[in-house]
């Protein structure tokens, strides 16, 4: 298959999701979060939301809970070394395999 | 009236994709997406080659909803000024147009055409982010790679020479705004941005940028490290509104603790100063004693 | 409207009846009084247009490439040393496809300093992907800007109009000014298929990878070869739209000839002298008193350098005994770089048709050496004779 008719004779990127390929597979370790911690969760209110802000790869939703697209995750830890009540935890990514496979 | 954010008041809208190339736990990503948050949508991009070329993603896929147009290593502040004269022409006022380009093409590279957009006065806001070398190359020192530093091509020794003063040099200019961020307090950045936003000509931003792979450390710890750069008193937070210097956020809340976490900490978090010696450091720390005792005196 | 003025301000007064509406420059000579003059027109408010004083080659080219990009109509001028600072920024600018037009006052490059005429500052950038015309004289530097103006928008690819620095720049001739009506009628004003804005948000030049890729569509995008291979497709096909150009200017302004070359009494000749710019016209002197001498010699000048129109050449050298092609720029370590080009095309269209002239080479004016006319036409009556020397020879070596 050839490019002939593509619109462009230059280089014209349009934006979208992945341009890196789905880098939740660079992940080694997962955050898993517990809302019985979670401020937003408990107080049941818009709270906190530190690991939101400091997420380098916009992939955690300011929402009640908030939610982790584990497809782009990276799994830096950032939020979980941030939190302020622990209640994200870093968890090996070969253990979730295992649970997969059952 | 300077505004003063909190998490809750930033827009919620994201400006960049998930799934960038960057690398985990980039510091760069965390403060180019507060910092288009803050800049908005009716904004135009300038990049030269750097990590953000990377981040923003290889040809057709954008990572960035903002247009962008990528340019040559020395060139960012003078295509900004090209795309300001455009606007100008065009006669739209309304526009934002910013340079985000790293240290080396900042320091380094593009000293020139900066400085060049600078004295004439280009109405935009240029940000350099500063990861302390050439990471995208793969770790070799920068103009802005601070002494002892051990880097790609300072091997064994670190760097020998001191941290060239970017934002200085930029003061110089006279410029409107000058400002000195960390990707560890985005808070800070975003109100810096939309303080200058209706400021007149060149807005200068430094940003310091903890690089996991450049600095040697466990990506988790990037924001711990990024802020103890700022409570060591190592890397200060500041703005300089027409020629007034002041402290800001964490840097401003030392002024009043009068007391720094020693600079030992901050060395010893990363393995690129694996090779300062006790001496060095205690060296490096009189020069912050002296530069802090220089602050509590003008706050007295 | 005929007037009197030189080459600089011929050129000046050509991209202010463009319109264009961003324009940057650092000053070099021979190119300051063409830029002075559009700062004066801008700042007079003569022209409306923004002027941006930069503090380099570099960023002056940096600066069109962003405006350009943004959507305006640009413009630029430089000389020697400039050009050859900006040459990331020139091949930039081609890959691009920014449709600027920038003037090269042809100058000496260093080292040793100098500051005066030869080619060897455009010459060298020969193979950076930019449309590159030489002119003879004042009506050409204008005529051409115009022209070069409206080329460079069809095919999205920049322009480099290239004059003889002193020789034309800075002495005073006759030329017919076009009128704003008319330029206007020729030249409408610049639509870029893509302009950055923030409504229709692109991220242009980004990192292109070997091999194709999907885009967000699903569309299967260009590699960086595909992007390379249709600007060189695209070079070749402006060649017919340089034509086209030729003869729409002709049709408002009633003057026009061939497009690529700049053929003077070759009908009959037997050799003839090739070169480019304005050189070509002195050498036309030297061919009528070589023609009362009896020697059935003529001129040609090549206009069009890049894209070379190679069938063009060869057809009007088709037949002919000898080529003398004198230059002022040099490929060193080998010969004249239009020797080599013009070669090239005579071989591909006429090997084997037993009318493949003999070529000769010579080199003139390096760094402002005065060209003799005496010189200059005692060279082409020897080379007329016979073959002078394979290796190219230098016209007034004082070695």
């Amino acid at each position: 298959m050839g490019t002939r008719n593509y619109r462009r004779k230059t280089s014209h990127s349009e934006h979208g999701a992945g341009d890196g390929g789905r880098t939740g597979s660079w992940r080694v370790e997962r955050p898993v979060l517990d809302r019985n911690l979670c401020i937003p969760c408990k107080r049941n209110k818009e709270a906190c939301f530190i690991c939101w802000l400091f997420c380098p790869d916009v992939v955690i939703s300011r929402t009640i809970p908030p939610t982790i697209n584990l497809e782009y995750c990276k799994g830096c830890g950032i939020c979980a070394e941030e939190c302020p009540t622990k209640a994200i935890t870093m968890v090996d990514e070969a253990k979730f395999a295992e649970e997969d496979k059952e | 009236m300077q505004a003063k954010s909190t998490i809750l008041s930033l827009p919620t809208e994201e400006l960049v994709h998930p799934g960038t190339r960057a690398c985990t736990g980039c510091g760069l990503s965390i403060a180019y997406r507060v910092g288009l948050k803050a800049l908005g949508r009716d904004t135009i991009l300038v990049v030269p080659p750097s990590c953000l070329t990377v981040l923003q993603g290889l040809f057709p896929v954008a990572s960035t909803k903002l247009p962008c147009l990528n340019v040559t290593f020395a060139s960012t502040a003078a295509a900004a000024a090209g795309i300001l004269a455009t606007l100008k022409a065009q006669g739209n006022e309304h526009t934002t147009v910013a340079g985000w380009a790293g240290d080396g093409g900042t320091s380094d590279i593009g000293l020139q055409a900066l400085s060049g957009a600078a004295e004439r006065g280009d109405n935009f806001i240029y940000f350099c982010y500063d990861n302390e070398g050439y990471m995208n190359t793969g770790v070799q020192r920068s103009g802005t790679t601070p002494i002892g530093a051990i880097t790609a091509n300072t091997p064994f020794k670190g760097k020998l020479q001191q941290k060239k003063d970017v934002p200085a040099i930029m003061a110089a200019h006279h410029l409107s705004y000058v400002a000195a961020c960390s990707a560890a307090y985005p808070l800070d950045l975003y109100d810096k941005i939309k303080n200058c936003l209706a400021l007149p000509g060149t807005k200068y931003f430094h940003i310091h940028i903890p690089c996991p792979p450049g600095w040697g450390y466990d990506p988790r710890y990037g924001i711990k490290i990024g802020r103890l750069a700022v409570e060591t008193g190592y890397y200060d937070l500041y703005e300089i509104v027409n020629g007034e210097f002041k402290l800001t956020a964490a840097s401003e809340k030392l002024i009043e603790k009068r007391k720094l976490v020693p600079v030992r900490e901050y060395f010893r978090a990363q393995s690129r100063f694996r090779t300062l010696t006790e001496a060095q450091i205690g060296d490096i720390q009189k020069t912050i004693d002296e530069k802090w005792a220089g602050y509590y005196k003008k706050d007295e | 409207m005929h007037i009197i003025e030189n080459g600089n301000a011929a050129a000046a007064l050509g991209v202010k009846l463009c319109r264009a509406s961003v324009i940057a420059a650092y000053p070099i000579t021979p190119q300051t009084p063409l830029t002075e003059k559009l700062s004066e027109y801008v700042e007079s408010g003569e022209m409306k247009a923004e002027y941006i004083p930069v503090e380099s080659e570099h960023s002056a080219l940096a600066v069109c490439i962003a405006a350009s990009s943004a959507g305006a109509r640009t413009f630029t001028a430089t000389s020697a040393n400039g050009l050859l600072y900006m040459h990331e920024q020139v091949q930039w600018a081609s890959g691009a496809r920014l449709p600027m037009v920038m003037c090269v006052v042809n100058r000496a490059v260093g080292a040793p300093w100098n500051v005066w005429n030869d080619q060897q500052d455009s010459i060298s950038q020969r193979d950076t992907g930019w449309i590159q015309i030489y002119c003879a004289d004042h009506q050409q530097i204008i005529d051409t800007v115009i022209k070069a103006y409206w080329l460079a928008e069809q095919v999205s690819i920049p322009v480099m109009v290239c004059y003889d620095g002193y020789i034309l720049s800075h002495t005073f001739m006759p030329f017919d000014l076009p009128d704003q009506e008319q330029v206007d009628s020729f030249l409408p004003p610049f639509q870029p298929d893509y302009f950055l804005n923030p409504q229709d948000p692109a991220n242009l030049n980004t990192v292109t990878l070997p091999d194709v890729r999907m885009d967000v569509r699903g569309e299967l995008a260009h590699g960086y070869m595909e992007i390379r291979c249709l600007l060189q497709e695209d070079l070749r096909k402006a060649l017919q739209t340089a034509a086209e150009a030729e003869k729409r200017f002709a049709g408002i302004f009633n003057r026009g000839a061939d497009p690529y070359i700049e053929p003077y009494r070759c009908d009959d000749a037997e050799h003839v002298a090739v070169g480019l710019g304005s050189i070509t016209y002195q050498m036309r002197v030297c061919v009528d008193q070589l023609r009362t001498e009896g020697i059935k010699i003529g001129v040609m000048g090549v206009r069009y350098y890049r894209p070379f129109p190679d069938e063009a050449i060869a057809a009007a050298l088709k037949g002919k005994k000898g080529v003398i092609v004198v230059e002022k720029a040099l490929s060193y370590g080998y010969e004249g770089a239009l020797m080599s080009d013009l070669k090239s095309a005579l071989y591909e269209h006429l090997a084997g048709t037993g009318s493949l002239p003999v070529v000769q080479n010579f080199i003139a004016g390096i760094g402002g050496r005065e060209i003799r006319t005496d010189d200059l036409t005692q060279t082409l009556r020897a080379a007329a004779k016979g073959r002078v020397s394979k290796e190219p020879v230098w016209i007034g070596l004082r070695l």
